[in-house]
């Protein structure tokens, strides 16, 4: 077909470096030829999947290798390719960077467009790329940094109906699990300790599960989590292992309500607006946790509400949700030039208020 | 020679005040250390900080993913970093903190990581638990008269 195009998209926002190779028509399905996310396995074995990579050189260097990778996987070369997807932000500068200085000389040097992706689109468009999911549908996009509830109506159009003022559960299993020992990263071995636990033991808090909107806190639970942990090592000079468990199941069901009731608010105002199928769709790390997922099915399911989320491969960081994100971009005409500027912060609903967090009073004078 | 003071903080509310009075004490090339277990508010003190001194309200995540959030207001850029994804005080200078410590307000988690890249002129903050739930206590110390002087009249209420 003549009006198919080939991206190669780059990532380096943040832990992980990647490039990807998509097939597509714009605004059609795309086929991903190759995703490639560097030395992952190998350089994060023994820290647990924690260890940033904060070197810009290093993202610079990696990302030479994980395009060459990626091009011999799609059996392709640089000369096939019709367009560079890259990550703009937000993220962390050097990282991000690097990441668009590489696709300003690939696309220069190619002479082929470039289009800027935000990080959080790529993964807000990922239930399209691998579902075919139709606008406008619910975003849940949860994960170690981000907790957010979106409406997607576009490619660039995305309402936050809210998220979280502090930490996001994907941060809280990690320090849940440095709290009381447990390996990194915390979500697989929580999960897997809370499986033995009894939940009902430890009744931690469900901040801002009171208060009507979709905000949420996780931040407090690692304190309940600090007071208990203390109290009964003071007690019986130690942590049993069925008391960790215990812990573990407490939390776990914690964030389950917190995520489960949020949910049900955020699809009360996305229903409103009356989508053809409607649909949650919900991507990050955190939905990889069986007894989230659960929990967000039986929501969706009482609701009449499809649930869809990516395969884990495509919902943690890579570069074949940059690709297609860049696609859509592409399909409306998205294009940058070298005047793109990498951005630690960019909000993907700008018109959103900010979420403020516990302590501040109202407007500032 | 150093100084210390201690704070007896009631809620997060009271946290977020004391935040605040500081906040306004600070200045660019100022280094701000919060020490503390996890849990203890050091996020939620310096959340508190930058918000009490943003000009637009903004979202201030949690930095432990992206390991530094920087926030622009009128005068100068705050730096807030979390170091404890750091394994290597190289790597404090790849993320371009010494160079921030000289011209911009850092507010700086995990600050053992820094080992001899920690600025001698710096204000250490250290919380722990207080008896009661939501309760903290922060000591503040320091060995630059410089904080002396500014701390005056800071007080838990």
């Amino acid at each position: 077909m003549s009006d198919q195009i080939t991206l190669l998209g780059l990532e380096s926002s943040c832990d992980d470096t990647a490039a990807a190779v998509l097939r597509g028509v714009p605004g059609q399905r795309a086929e991903i030829l190759s995703s490639v996310v560097a030395g992952q396995t190998e350089l994060h074995a023994p820290f647990g999947g924690v260890v940033p990579e904060i070197a810009a050189r290093a993202h610079a260097e990696k990302l030479d290798t994980c395009v060459e990778e990626a091009l011999t996987e799609a059996a392709l070369s640089l000369n096939d390719i019709d367009a560079i997807a890259v990550t703009a932000g937000p993220g962390l500068i050097g990282g991000v960077l690097s990441g668009v200085m590489c696709a300003k000389g690939l696309a220069l040097g190619l002479g082929v467009p470039l289009i800027g992706v935000n990080h959080l689109a790529g993964h807000a468009l990922t239930p399209r790329l691998t579902d075919g999911v139709d606008f406008p549908y619910l975003m849940l996009l949860v994960s170690g940094g981000h907790c957010q509830f979106l409406i997607a109506h576009g490619p660039e159009e995305f309402t936050r109906l809210g998220g979280t003022i502090d930490d996001a559960p994907g941060e809280a299993f990690d320090k849940t699990a440095r709290l009381l020992g447990l390996p990194q990263p915390g979500g697989p071995s929580v999960e897997a300790e809370a499986r033995t636990g009894d939940a009902k033991r430890f009744r931690f808090p469900r901040p801002l599960l009171d208060r009507d909107g979709c905000d949420m806190s996780f931040s407090g639970l690692k304190t309940a989590i600090l007071r208990t942990r203390d109290q009964l090592v003071a007690e019986h000079g130690g942590l049993h292992v069925t008391d960790r468990a215990d812990i573990c199941a407490g939390f776990q069901a914690a964030v389950v309500d917190v995520l489960s009731e949020k949910t049900r608010r955020a699809l009360g105002v996305y229903l409103q607006i009356n989508p053809d199928s409607p649909t949650l769709a919900v991507a990050g790390g955190v939905a990889a946790n069986g007894a989230i997922r659960a929990g967000l099915e039986t929501v969706c399911a009482d609701l009449d509400v499809a649930f869809t989320a990516p395969p884990l491969s495509l919902c943690t960081d890579n570069a074949a949700m940059i690709a297609y994100a860049g696609m859509e971009r592409f399909a409306t005409g998205g294009r940058d030039d070298m005047t793109l500027v990498a951005r630690p912060r960019w909000p993907l609903d700008q018109s959103a208020p900010a979420l403020l967090g516990g302590g501040r009073k109202g407007a500032k004078a | 020679m150093s100084q210390a003071t201690e704070f007896s903080l009631s809620s997060p509310d009271a946290t977020a005040d004391l935040a605040a009075q500081l906040a306004v004490r600070l200045l660019p090339g100022d280094v701000v250390l919060l020490e503390g277990d996890i849990g203890t508010g050091k996020t939620h003190f310096a959340r508190s900080l930058i918000q009490h001194l943003l000009p637009i309200p903004e979202d201030v995540p949690s930095p432990t993913f992206t390991l530094v959030q920087t926030y622009d207001t009128a005068d100068f850029e705050i730096w807030h970093a979390d170091l404890y994804r750091l394994t290597s005080p190289d790597e404090v200078v790849e993320l371009g903190l010494v160079d921030a410590f000289e011209d911009c307000l850092c507010l700086i988690e995990w600050p053992d990581r820094l080992a001899d890249l920690t600025p001698e002129n710096a204000l250490l903050l250290q919380f722990s638990l207080g008896p009661v739930e939501g309760s903290r206590t922060l000591r503040a110390s320091w060995s630059d008269p410089k904080w002396t002087a500014r701390l005056q009249g800071v007080s838990n209420g």
